[in-house]
């Protein structure tokens, strides 16, 4: 048999429809950086010591964050003229070691934005989800409470929360929750709405689904994606805030360090002694970014549009 | 033709509360029908088709839609008179309904096997391990190929027919008494409705389920029905075995409608259409429904409703002309 067709030389040419290794890792650079950032602030926080497992001298912090060397007041960062290389970020007016602060100022501040982030988004989803699926009335009641609260001046409540329970750990967590799950709520509920209009749900009603089974079951996963970003995005904020309070000094109270306060205490320092303020500043704004950072990241990769590629 | 009657309908009406006033859109309609059998509903579109669908399995859109008058008879009970649990019990056990857009009748979240699972969990008391053989014996059913693997897959991973057939499985998964199917082949093209009749052919041969089609396809009516209703105006004004509604027609709306069809045979200028427009269910003309579109109206027809006549145990009608 005679070969009629033309023999192509085919030369595999440099593939450069293929995704290499490296774009792929440059793509995935604002994943990458922020969840970095943040994978470092919880290590820090989580291993500040350990005494959460019977080892009290054993942690990543050198120094106990709120023992006083009178000696060492005002210390520079070690990489500064007149710094002590065992006082990498200095130390403040008392002689605490900023780094051992700001170490341990991680587990607060993460762990007050942590929780009022779990409650905020458990309340205001139940609530947006069941706003959304009952309708009528009940879905007035809960949107005219989220508009209240979400009019409220946040500050004042704090403030009031200070002046009634005093200022500390969960006296912020408290705060935050308490207005915070208002935003959820719409959110969510205007998603429930839709997917409740959806086919599926329809279906699942023809074959005789409960109302409890048809919001948990067929309602709640189509939002999970939407949820996972506002939590994500809501980290910052939440950080923010109870800097903003703990500066204010209606939040953790001293000798605990927490970011906010942190800020505080350096504040009157800020020409003489500027590492105070701006290391648990520059943390702040690490966290904040990264948080937005993910935030936007999961949100693009959740869009139903983009999953099934 | 003389199976034991699944479902009666009697006197229902239906209607929807909104802002402007009432809107009967059943206003009536009585039909019954049997073991095996496939009834037929046609109409133009705002009838009242699928509302009477809706009201069978007592899913109208809270709190607008009501039923406010009749009986629906299944196994000797009201349906209308069920408490709601009990109610729930019997969507998809037995009565199972098929909606009019089955491409987004499916969850993306969840896999075929956990949506038709759904249905079998909720209604027959099975142990886990049984769960999967009565999925796979539902996707057999619907002559879905290689049901072990679909059922691992989620909506998105298949074609719009293949996603048809799964929203007909889960339909069936509990073997249902009564199916309802409300346009289900609308939204597909020629080739697939024409399959996706034989199955419904195959499945009722199988398991003697009573289908009620609605639809607005006479196509697809002389294809399935056994009997057909035609309702206009939310009322059924006649009814009658597939056979002699193609044939001898009686009502003139029907006549009408039948007269609308085009044909491959007839060698008209224009396609008949009826002059007109449906009244509206906000304020019904006082007698028959039809009489300002009809060719032979009588006086009375104008005064009052005309009643049904039945011609025989299988055709009725209601129309002044028909004695």
């Amino acid at each position: 048999m005679i070969n009629i067709l033309p023999t192509i030389n085919v030369k595999k040419k440099k593939q450069y429809r293929g995704i290499t290794r490296a774009t792929r890792i440059v793509r995935n650079l604002a994943f990458i950086i922020p969840a970095a950032i943040m994978a470092l602030m919880v290590i820090m926080a989580i291993f500040a010591d350990l005494s959460w497992m019977g080892l009290p001298n054993v942690g990543i912090a050198p120094h106990d964050p709120n023992a006083q060397v009178m000696t060492n007041r005002y210390l520079p960062p070690s990489f500064m003229e007149g710094g002590k290389s065992e006082y990498l970020l200095g130390t403040d007016k008392f002689g605490r070691d900023i780094l051992s602060r700001v170490i341990f100022g991680a587990r607060v501040s993460l762990s007050v934005s942590l929780i009022a982030i779990f409650i905020t988004a458990f309340v205001g989803t139940a609530l947006g989800i069941l706003a959304g699926y009952v309708g009528g009335r009940f879905e007035g009641l809960i949107m005219r409470i989220v508009d209240m609260a979400l009019s409220f001046p946040f500050l004042l409540l704090a403030m009031l929360l200070a002046v009634a329970i005093g200022p500390g750990f969960w006296t912020v967590v408290f705060a935050l929750s308490a207005l915070g799950w208002a935003g959820y709520a719409r959110m969510i509920r205007g998603e429930a709405m839709r997917i409740n209009q959806s086919d599926f749900v329809a279906q699942a009603r023809v074959i005789g689904a409960t109302p409890w089974r048809i919001m948990s079951r067929h309602i709640f996963p189509n939002i999970v994606n939407t949820l996972i970003v506002i939590m994500t995005l809501q980290v910052g904020m939440m950080i923010l805030a109870e800097s903003a309070l703990s500066y204010l000094g209606i939040g953790i109270t001293a000798p605990q360090a927490s970011w906010g306060s942190m800020v505080a205490d350096g504040r009157s320092y800020l020409d003489t002694a500027w590492w105070i303020s701006t290391f648990p500043g520059i943390c702040i704004g690490l966290v904040v970014l990264s948080g937005n950072f993910l935030g936007d990241w999961i949100r693009d990769k959740l869009d139903p549009r983009l999953r099934q590629l | 033709m003389s199976g034991n009657i699944v479902l009666q309908v009697e006197d229902l009406h239906t209607s929807f509360f909104t802002r402007a006033g009432e809107v009967k859109a059943v206003d009536g309609v009585s039909f019954f029908v049997r073991e095996a059998e496939t009834f037929g509903i046609v109409g133009e579109s705002g009838c009242g088709k699928s509302v009477t669908g809706l009201s069978i399995l007592r899913l109208l859109p809270e709190p607008s839609g009501q039923i406010v008058g009749g009986k629906i008879i299944m196994e000797g009970k009201n349906l209308l008179e069920l408490s709601k649990s009990h109610m729930r019990a019997y969507r998809g056990k037995m009565i199972s309904m098929i909606l009019q857009d089955p491409m987004s009748s499916l969850n993306p979240v969840y896999t075929v096997g956990d949506q038709i699972g759904e249905s079998v969990r909720l209604h027959q008391d099975l142990p886990e391990n049984m769960v999967e053989p009565e999925v796979i014996s539902a996707l057999r059913l619907l002559r879905i190929p290689a049901p072990e693997v679909r059922l691992k897959e989620y909506p998105f991973q298949l074609s719009g027919g293949m996603r048809q057939r799964v929203v007909g499985a889960i339909a069936m998964s509990c073997r249902p008494h009564l199916l309802i199917a409300d346009e289900p082949t609308t939204a597909l093209d020629a080739t697939i409705q024409a399959q996706y009749i034989a199955l419904f052919e195959d499945i009722q041969e199988k398991t003697n389920v009573a289908i009620i089609f609605i639809t607005h396809d006479f196509g697809v009516v002389a294809r399935i029905c056994d009997r057909v209703g035609v309702m206009y105006a939310g009322k059924i004004v006649e009814t009658a075995p597939t056979r002699d509604i193609f044939k001898k027609p009686r009502h003139p709306y029907t006549k009408a409608l039948i007269h609308s069809v085009p044909q491959l045979d007839r060698k008209d200028e224009r396609l008949y259409s009826i002059e007109g427009q449906p009244p509206s269910m906000m304020n019904l003309p006082p007698g028959c429904r039809f009489y300002p579109r009809c060719d032979v109206s009588l006086d009375i027809c104008k005064e009052q409703e005309p009643p049904e006549v039945k011609l025989n145990e299988n055709h009725s009608i209601s129309c002044w002309r028909v004695k």
